[in-house]
Protein backbone atom coordinates (compact mmCIF):
# COMPACT_ATOMS: atom_id res chain seq x y z
CA UNK A 1 0.00 0.00 0.00
CA UNK A 2 1.43 3.34 -0.91
CA UNK A 3 -0.97 5.35 1.20
CA UNK A 4 0.31 6.23 4.64
CA UNK A 5 -1.81 4.44 7.25
CA UNK A 6 -1.73 7.38 9.64
CA UNK A 7 -3.60 9.47 7.09
CA UNK A 8 -6.31 7.00 6.28
CA UNK A 9 -7.23 5.72 9.71
CA UNK A 10 -10.47 6.69 11.28
CA UNK A 11 -10.11 9.72 13.51
CA UNK A 12 -10.83 7.82 16.72
CA UNK A 13 -8.18 5.13 16.21
CA UNK A 14 -4.49 5.18 17.01
CA UNK A 15 -2.23 6.79 14.46
CA UNK A 16 -0.03 3.68 14.33
CA UNK A 17 -1.13 0.49 12.58
CA UNK A 18 -1.16 -2.24 15.18
CA UNK A 19 0.15 -5.70 14.28
CA UNK A 20 -3.28 -7.22 14.96
CA UNK A 21 -4.94 -4.80 12.52
CA UNK A 22 -3.12 -5.45 9.28
CA UNK A 23 -6.12 -5.36 6.93
CA UNK A 24 -7.22 -2.56 4.66
CA UNK A 25 -10.30 -1.74 2.62
CA UNK A 26 -9.69 -0.26 -0.81
CA UNK A 27 -11.98 1.76 -3.08
CA UNK A 28 -11.24 1.42 -6.80
CA UNK A 29 -11.92 4.00 -9.47
CA UNK A 30 -14.85 3.41 -11.79
CA UNK A 31 -16.16 5.53 -14.66
CA UNK A 32 -19.74 5.72 -13.36
CA UNK A 33 -19.83 6.96 -9.79
CA UNK A 34 -20.04 10.71 -9.30
CA UNK A 35 -17.19 12.42 -7.45
CA UNK A 36 -19.71 14.16 -5.20
CA UNK A 37 -21.47 10.90 -4.37
CA UNK A 38 -18.24 9.03 -3.58
CA UNK A 39 -17.22 11.82 -1.21
CA UNK A 40 -20.65 11.77 0.44
CA UNK A 41 -20.47 7.96 0.90
CA UNK A 42 -17.00 8.15 2.49
CA UNK A 43 -18.29 10.77 4.93
CA UNK A 44 -21.37 8.74 5.76
CA UNK A 45 -19.79 5.29 6.08
CA UNK A 46 -16.60 6.31 7.88
CA UNK A 47 -17.59 9.60 9.52
CA UNK A 48 -14.67 11.34 7.79
CA UNK A 49 -14.93 15.10 7.59
CA UNK A 50 -15.50 16.59 4.17
CA UNK A 51 -11.84 17.50 3.64
CA UNK A 52 -10.60 13.98 4.38
CA UNK A 53 -13.35 12.35 2.32
CA UNK A 54 -12.54 14.66 -0.59
CA UNK A 55 -8.84 13.85 -0.32
CA UNK A 56 -9.57 10.10 -0.46
CA UNK A 57 -12.03 10.51 -3.35
CA UNK A 58 -9.39 12.42 -5.34
CA UNK A 59 -6.80 9.72 -4.56
CA UNK A 60 -9.20 7.12 -5.98
CA UNK A 61 -9.84 9.29 -9.02
CA UNK A 62 -6.21 10.09 -9.80
CA UNK A 63 -4.40 6.95 -8.65
CA UNK A 64 -7.07 4.40 -9.52
CA UNK A 65 -7.57 3.28 -5.94
CA UNK A 66 -7.12 4.34 -2.33
CA UNK A 67 -7.04 2.70 1.07
CA UNK A 68 -10.05 4.12 2.87
CA UNK A 69 -9.92 2.23 6.18
CA UNK A 70 -7.64 0.01 8.24
CA UNK A 71 -8.52 -2.58 10.86
CA UNK A 72 -9.12 -6.21 11.59
CA UNK A 73 -10.25 -8.52 8.83
CA UNK A 74 -13.77 -8.64 10.25
CA UNK A 75 -13.95 -4.85 10.41
CA UNK A 76 -12.76 -4.57 6.82
CA UNK A 77 -15.31 -7.13 5.65
CA UNK A 78 -17.99 -4.99 7.26
CA UNK A 79 -16.61 -1.83 5.65
CA UNK A 80 -16.45 -3.44 2.19
CA UNK A 81 -20.01 -4.76 2.54
CA UNK A 82 -21.22 -1.25 3.40
CA UNK A 83 -19.34 0.24 0.45
CA UNK A 84 -20.96 -2.36 -1.83
CA UNK A 85 -24.36 -1.37 -0.46
CA UNK A 86 -23.60 2.12 -1.73
CA UNK A 87 -22.42 0.91 -5.13
CA UNK A 88 -18.74 1.64 -4.66
CA UNK A 89 -16.24 -0.82 -6.08
CA UNK A 90 -14.35 -1.98 -2.99
CA UNK A 91 -12.21 -4.90 -1.85
CA UNK A 92 -10.29 -5.79 1.28
CA UNK A 93 -6.82 -7.21 1.47
CA UNK A 94 -4.01 -7.99 3.82
CA UNK A 95 -1.75 -4.98 4.15
CA UNK A 96 1.67 -6.35 3.29
CA UNK B 1 -38.13 19.79 -14.48
CA UNK B 2 -34.94 21.56 -15.24
CA UNK B 3 -34.32 22.05 -11.54
CA UNK B 4 -33.77 18.54 -10.21
CA UNK B 5 -33.76 18.05 -6.47
CA UNK B 6 -33.64 20.93 -4.04
CA UNK B 7 -32.85 20.99 -0.36
CA UNK B 8 -35.83 20.64 1.93
CA UNK B 9 -36.09 22.63 5.12
CA UNK B 10 -35.57 20.24 8.02
CA UNK B 11 -33.65 17.69 5.94
CA UNK B 12 -34.27 15.64 2.85
CA UNK B 13 -34.97 16.86 -0.65
CA UNK B 14 -37.80 17.72 -3.00
CA UNK B 15 -38.20 17.55 -6.78
CA UNK B 16 -40.91 17.83 -9.37
CA UNK B 17 -40.97 14.99 -11.90
CA UNK B 18 -43.14 14.97 -14.99
CA UNK B 19 -45.08 11.92 -16.10
CA UNK B 20 -42.53 10.86 -18.71
CA UNK B 21 -39.73 10.97 -16.15
CA UNK B 22 -41.78 8.99 -13.65
CA UNK B 23 -42.60 6.34 -16.25
CA UNK B 24 -38.97 6.09 -17.30
CA UNK B 25 -37.77 5.69 -13.70
CA UNK B 26 -40.47 3.13 -12.97
CA UNK B 27 -39.56 1.07 -16.03
CA UNK B 28 -35.82 1.18 -15.29
CA UNK B 29 -36.43 0.28 -11.65
CA UNK B 30 -38.61 -2.69 -12.51
CA UNK B 31 -35.75 -3.99 -14.66
CA UNK B 32 -33.27 -3.35 -11.86
CA UNK B 33 -35.43 -5.27 -9.38
CA UNK B 34 -35.69 -8.15 -11.84
CA UNK B 35 -31.92 -8.15 -12.27
CA UNK B 36 -30.97 -8.21 -8.56
CA UNK B 37 -33.82 -10.25 -7.04
CA UNK B 38 -32.30 -13.35 -5.41
CA UNK B 39 -32.72 -16.53 -7.40
CA UNK B 40 -32.10 -20.23 -6.90
CA UNK B 41 -33.22 -22.84 -4.35
CA UNK B 42 -30.97 -21.71 -1.49
CA UNK B 43 -32.35 -18.20 -1.76
CA UNK B 44 -35.89 -19.49 -1.36
CA UNK B 45 -34.99 -21.79 1.55
CA UNK B 46 -36.48 -19.92 4.53
CA UNK B 47 -33.81 -21.12 6.94
CA UNK B 48 -30.91 -20.09 4.72
CA UNK B 49 -32.69 -16.81 4.07
CA UNK B 50 -33.27 -16.18 7.76
CA UNK B 51 -29.55 -16.32 8.48
CA UNK B 52 -28.62 -14.50 5.28
CA UNK B 53 -26.50 -17.26 3.78
CA UNK B 54 -26.66 -18.30 0.16
CA UNK B 55 -24.90 -20.99 -1.82
CA UNK B 56 -23.77 -18.44 -4.33
CA UNK B 57 -19.98 -18.14 -4.23
CA UNK B 58 -19.23 -17.16 -7.81
CA UNK B 59 -19.07 -13.78 -9.46
CA UNK B 60 -22.22 -13.30 -11.58
CA UNK B 61 -21.62 -13.90 -15.29
CA UNK B 62 -23.78 -10.96 -16.29
CA UNK B 63 -21.47 -7.93 -16.34
CA UNK B 64 -24.02 -5.49 -14.95
CA UNK B 65 -24.94 -7.84 -12.11
CA UNK B 66 -21.25 -8.46 -11.40
CA UNK B 67 -20.78 -4.71 -11.02
CA UNK B 68 -23.77 -4.43 -8.64
CA UNK B 69 -22.57 -7.42 -6.60
CA UNK B 70 -18.78 -7.11 -6.79
CA UNK B 71 -16.17 -9.44 -5.33
CA UNK B 72 -15.04 -8.47 -1.83
CA UNK B 73 -11.51 -9.73 -2.37
CA UNK B 74 -9.14 -9.26 -5.29
CA UNK B 75 -8.77 -11.88 -8.03
CA UNK B 76 -5.73 -13.40 -6.28
CA UNK B 77 -8.05 -14.42 -3.45
CA UNK B 78 -10.83 -16.29 -5.25
CA UNK B 79 -11.59 -18.62 -2.36
CA UNK B 80 -12.03 -15.79 0.13
CA UNK B 81 -14.10 -13.88 -2.40
CA UNK B 82 -16.40 -16.90 -2.64
CA UNK B 83 -16.83 -17.12 1.12
CA UNK B 84 -17.43 -13.38 1.42
CA UNK B 85 -20.07 -13.64 -1.28
CA UNK B 86 -21.74 -16.56 0.45
CA UNK B 87 -22.27 -14.47 3.57
CA UNK B 88 -23.01 -11.07 2.04
CA UNK B 89 -24.56 -11.41 -1.43
CA UNK B 90 -28.06 -12.33 -0.34
CA UNK B 91 -28.31 -9.39 2.06
CA UNK B 92 -26.87 -7.06 -0.55
CA UNK B 93 -29.43 -8.18 -3.13
CA UNK B 94 -32.27 -7.79 -0.64
CA UNK B 95 -31.22 -4.28 0.38
CA UNK B 96 -30.94 -3.21 -3.24
CA UNK B 97 -34.40 -4.59 -3.99
CA UNK B 98 -35.81 -2.87 -0.89
CA UNK B 99 -34.27 0.49 -1.87
CA UNK B 100 -35.51 0.23 -5.47
CA UNK B 101 -38.98 -0.79 -4.31
CA UNK B 102 -39.17 2.15 -1.90
CA UNK B 103 -38.19 4.52 -4.69
CA UNK B 104 -40.82 3.07 -7.02
CA UNK B 105 -43.48 3.47 -4.36
CA UNK B 106 -42.54 7.13 -3.87
CA UNK B 107 -43.09 7.94 -7.56
CA UNK B 108 -46.29 9.92 -8.21
CA UNK B 109 -47.93 7.88 -11.03
CA UNK B 110 -49.12 10.92 -12.97
CA UNK B 111 -46.04 12.98 -12.23
CA UNK B 112 -45.73 15.65 -9.57
CA UNK B 113 -43.83 16.55 -6.48
CA UNK B 114 -41.55 14.00 -4.79
CA UNK B 115 -40.77 14.82 -1.17
CA UNK B 116 -38.02 12.79 0.47
CA UNK B 117 -36.96 12.75 4.10
CA UNK B 118 -33.28 12.13 4.87
CA UNK B 119 -33.62 8.33 4.94
CA UNK B 120 -35.61 8.21 1.70
CA UNK B 121 -33.06 10.47 0.03
CA UNK B 122 -30.34 7.98 0.93
CA UNK B 123 -32.34 5.13 -0.59
CA UNK B 124 -32.77 7.23 -3.76
CA UNK B 125 -29.05 7.97 -3.90
CA UNK B 126 -28.16 4.28 -3.63
CA UNK B 127 -30.78 3.26 -6.17
CA UNK B 128 -29.82 5.95 -8.69
CA UNK B 129 -26.28 4.65 -8.30
CA UNK B 130 -27.41 1.07 -8.99
CA UNK B 131 -29.36 2.19 -12.06
CA UNK B 132 -26.37 4.11 -13.40
CA UNK B 133 -23.99 1.20 -12.69
CA UNK B 134 -26.24 -1.27 -14.51
CA UNK B 135 -26.95 1.06 -17.42
CA UNK B 136 -23.35 2.29 -17.57
CA UNK B 137 -22.07 -1.28 -17.78
CA UNK B 138 -24.53 -2.13 -20.56
CA UNK B 139 -23.56 1.03 -22.47
CA UNK B 140 -19.85 0.43 -21.85
CA UNK B 141 -19.44 3.84 -20.31
CA UNK B 142 -15.87 4.99 -19.73
CA UNK B 143 -14.03 8.19 -18.84
CA UNK B 144 -14.59 9.65 -22.32
CA UNK B 145 -18.36 9.15 -22.38
CA UNK B 146 -19.27 12.74 -21.46
CA UNK B 147 -17.30 14.05 -24.44
CA UNK B 148 -18.67 11.33 -26.68
CA UNK B 149 -22.24 12.29 -25.86
CA UNK B 150 -21.67 15.83 -27.09
CA UNK B 151 -20.34 14.68 -30.46
CA UNK B 152 -22.84 11.92 -31.30
CA UNK B 153 -25.03 12.33 -34.37
CA UNK B 154 -28.76 12.59 -33.80
CA UNK B 155 -29.33 9.18 -35.38
CA UNK B 156 -26.57 7.39 -33.47
CA UNK B 157 -28.05 4.24 -31.87
CA UNK B 158 -26.15 4.96 -28.65
CA UNK B 159 -27.81 8.33 -28.18
CA UNK B 160 -31.06 7.30 -26.42
CA UNK B 161 -29.33 5.10 -23.83
CA UNK B 162 -26.57 7.59 -23.14
CA UNK B 163 -29.07 10.43 -22.85
CA UNK B 164 -30.95 8.51 -20.16
CA UNK B 165 -27.69 7.64 -18.43
CA UNK B 166 -26.65 11.27 -18.47
CA UNK B 167 -30.03 12.42 -17.13
CA UNK B 168 -29.80 9.94 -14.22
CA UNK B 169 -26.35 11.31 -13.38
CA UNK B 170 -27.62 14.85 -13.42
CA UNK B 171 -30.61 13.94 -11.23
CA UNK B 172 -28.34 12.15 -8.76
CA UNK B 173 -25.93 15.09 -8.66
CA UNK B 174 -28.75 17.46 -7.69
CA UNK B 175 -29.85 15.01 -4.97
CA UNK B 176 -26.34 14.67 -3.49
CA UNK B 177 -26.02 18.45 -3.41
CA UNK B 178 -29.40 18.72 -1.69
CA UNK B 179 -28.60 16.44 1.24
CA UNK B 180 -24.87 17.06 1.68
Amino acid sequence: MSTAPAEVERPETDSVVRPDKPWVSIVWDDPVNLMSYVTWVLQKVFRYDRAEATRLMLAVHHEGRAVVSTGTREEMERDVARLHEHGLWATLSHDT
Amino acid sequence: MALGFRRRRGGGAVASLDVAEVRLLDELLSQLVELVTPEGPAETDPLARAVGISTSTRTPEDAALARLLPDGYGSEDAEQAGEFRRYTELGLRERKVADATAVRQALPPAGGVVKLDAAAAEAWLRTLTDLRLALGTRLEVDASTDELLETLDDDDPRLPGLTIYSWLGWLQETLVRSVW
